[in-house]
């Protein structure tokens, strides 16, 4: 979806927040969201394209109000409900609990499931449609669901720098419409096709995009 | 931080954080205990500690730095950082002539096994707007200011590879041993808006 998680390229923001010396969370609470959320993501009940998706789908005056651990606590209590692991009403605090529905998991079982699902490579023999130096076109695509795609590449011509593999798709994956299973490249662009003729000639921005993304050119 | 917040806001989410907790822990969903081990292990076992002992052995180590470049996730599993954020690794090697710096645009992807979570900045608005768009003047806010003719390479982390920078060995740091160099390596050196600065003071 074009949304306004698609930052890239943007004006108007204004300086980096730089801290010196800051805290891994600004306030407990944020560690409390950050552990529920891996918690919570650990029954497996969605995948992680479906979880990006969640916070794409706020809307955007209350994605640029909400603080980082705050999108996480929209997108992860808006999931329990969506995947009934609680009810809006539990949530609303109209509603007791219904009790107490299962065990919960160890913090080494979460670990351990953690590191077992994460990787979203394929392991699956499929051939790229592209090789190192091929020169390639972004596909111009408005999906309406999740893209890994950025805004700023789209319709801009790259060159395949590496080819890493065969991954999940996570336009499908975050549906729950299957893994699509595909290459991955980086992809390099120079800054002048990005961005403009005026750009510092040297300069080159890369991307992982996907077969599906891509088209000769 | 990325906006604006008043004290009323955010002691309201904490309310909200707690209620949510409590909810959780009823329904057993999740066991508090084990949220208090998940905040410890990223706020005080894994961080940029590990990655600065990779770029330590890459300095000290030719073999373990070709590995390292061919294939960082084996390289880099060898020293026992695994797990979350971590599965696939590229290693990105900064030289005289070529700067890389990383970022994630679309959301905060950043290699948890090795640098821990992410700082704020680093997820802000202006780094993901306008890292892509105009490199030079936000390497130029951390006080990194690159000549004409270095090549600047954004890596903007749209899958699920995870970028370190491997930067460069600063000089007057010939006779140190890999435990006295891991001492320099930054976090931002890693993600590539800083370089590692000579001990002498005069990188």
């Amino acid at each position: 979806m074009d949304g306004i998680h698609d930052m890239g390229g943007m004006d108007g923001f204004g300086p980096i927040p730089i801290e010196t010396d800051e805290p891994v969370f600004h306030g407990e609470w944020e560690g409390r969201v950050y552990a529920m959320n891996t918690a919570i993501g650990a029954w497996g009940k969605w995948n992680i394209d479906a979880g990006r998706y969640g916070i794409e789908q706020m809307n955007p005056a209350l994605y640029l109000a909400s603080n980082y651990y705050e999108r996480w606590l929209y997108r992860t209590s808006n999931m329990m409900v969506e995947h009934g692991l609680i009810t809006q009403d539990e949530l609303d605090g109209k509603e007791k609990p219904s009790g107490r529905d299962s065990q919960p998991l160890t913090a080494a079982q979460i670990f351990e499931r953690q590191s077992k699902n994460r990787s979203a490579r394929v392991d699956e023999e499929i051939a790229p449609k592209f090789k190192t130096g091929d020169t390639v076109l972004v596909r111009n695509i408005h999906p309406k669901g999740h893209t890994r795609v950025p805004r700023y590449a789209r319709g801009r011509h790259g060159t395949i720098y590496r080819d890493h593999g065969v991954f999940i798709f996570p336009d499908t994956n975050a549906l729950f419409q299957g893994k699509k299973p595909q290459h991955i490249y980086s992809v390099r662009f120079t800054a002048q096709e990005l961005w403009d003729p005026d750009a510092p000639s040297p300069d080159s921005i890369y991307l992982d995009l996907w077969d599906d993304y891509l088209v000769s050119a | 931080m990325d906006d604006h917040h008043d004290h009323s806001h955010l002691a309201d989410t904490d309310l909200r954080v707690r209620a949510l907790e409590s909810l959780l822990a009823e329904k057993g969903l999740v066991d508090p205990a084990a949220l208090d081990e998940i905040v410890d292990r990223y706020e005080n076992k894994v961080g940029p500690r590990n990655g600065a002992r990779v770029v330590a052995k890459a300095w000290t180590d030719p073999e373990f730095k070709k590995w390292l470049l061919e294939d960082a996730t084996a390289a880099i599993g060898s020293l026992g950082y695994v797990g979350t954020q971590g599965a696939d690794l590229v290693v990105l090697e900064n030289t005289a002539d070529v700067h890389n710096v990383t970022v994630c645009t679309l959301c905060s992807c950043y290699p948890w096994s090795v640098l821990g979570l992410p700082p704020a900045w680093y997820k802000s608005f202006p780094y993901r707007a306008r890292l892509v768009k105009e490199p030079r003047p936000v390497l130029e806010e951390f006080g990194l200011t690159l000549a004409s003719d270095v090549e600047v390479r954004v890596w903007d982390s749209t899958a699920e590879l995870r970028y370190l920078v491997l930067p460069e060995r600063p000089a007057g740091t010939d006779g140190m041993s890999e435990d006295e160099l891991v001492d320099l390596v930054t976090r931002n050196s890693m993600i590539g808006t800083e370089k590692v600065a000579s001990p002498a003071g005069d990188a």
